[in-house]
């Protein structure tokens, strides 16, 4: 009996991906299920395949019937409310940046860290000894012997090093 | 809608004023970025190597090389 009564309530939800601007105008009340429709507009997509209000009150039918008039009788407010009769936002309503790039940026943030510690906890844990050719014995040794090759004696290694005073140049 | 007068668009010849822009722009970033290169990096490097070999004695750079004890052909 509980649950269902619990599933009809999510059934009264509707889609709701029109977030809390119900489609139909100010015709229809806060509350009401929001009907399915095919309006869709992007920038991408700027022309959707129906208009946003398709009922209509009996003043948006009045100006509707006016509409199929000559245009230059209609007034600036009665080209408005055209307007939000067939679109949802103007272009610049639609095209306003979101705060969204602060939560995706936050999460790579996050998720970033949380690899840190996974590596830190591996690096404890998990890899095995170092190879031989990798302790400072060896690696100084190895440095001596290319040194010792002139390697890249013009403008790289063997260039930084005096081999009078036996050290870096300054 | 603003109440000011909208000034018009430029309508036509969009693509040419485009062009024009981008063909000018383009040669003066590419021939500064190798005037840059030129004489950031190419130039040094020339004066670098011709100084190392202006008094470059390399019996004596080998001689160093054997004594360090480098070469298994050469002790």
């Amino acid at each position: 009996m509980l649950s269902r009564a619990a599933w009809s309530l999510v059934l009264r939800r509707g889609p709701g991906i029109r977030g809390t601007h119900s489609p139909g105008g100010a015709a229809d009340g806060q509350g009401k299920m929001p009907s399915y429709t095919n309006y869709y507009a992007q920038r991408t997509y700027p022309m959707p395949d129906e208009p946003f209000c398709t009922e209509l009150s009996a003043q948006q039918r009045a100006l509707k019937e006016k509409e199929k008039g000559s245009w230059t009788q209609l007034s600036h407010a009665e080209k408005v409310a055209l307007y939000r009769i067939q679109f949802h936002e103007t272009f610049a309503e639609m095209n306003r940046h979101s705060q969204e790039w602060k939560t995706v940026m936050g999460c790579v943030f996050f998720f970033i860290g949380i690899t840190a510690l996974l590596i830190w906890w591996q690096r404890v844990y998990v890899f095995p000894e170092k190879p031989i050719t990798l302790t400072d014995k060896w690696k100084t040794q190895q440095l001596q012997r290319v040194l010792d090759m002139k390697g890249n004696p013009v403008q790289g290694l063997a260039s930084r090093w005096d081999y009078e005073r036996k050290e870096w140049k300054k | 809608m603003s109440s000011s007068p909208l000034t018009k668009l430029q309508m036509q010849g969009l693509l040419a004023r485009h062009l024009c822009i981008h063909i000018v722009g383009a040669f003066i970033v590419s021939l500064g970025v190798a005037a840059l290169y030129n004489f950031g990096v190419a130039e040094p490097r020339k004066n670098a190597y011709t100084d190392f070999y202006r008094n470059y004695d390399s019996m004596k750079d080998f001689e160093e090389m054997r004594k360090a004890g480098i070469f298994q052909s050469a002790k």
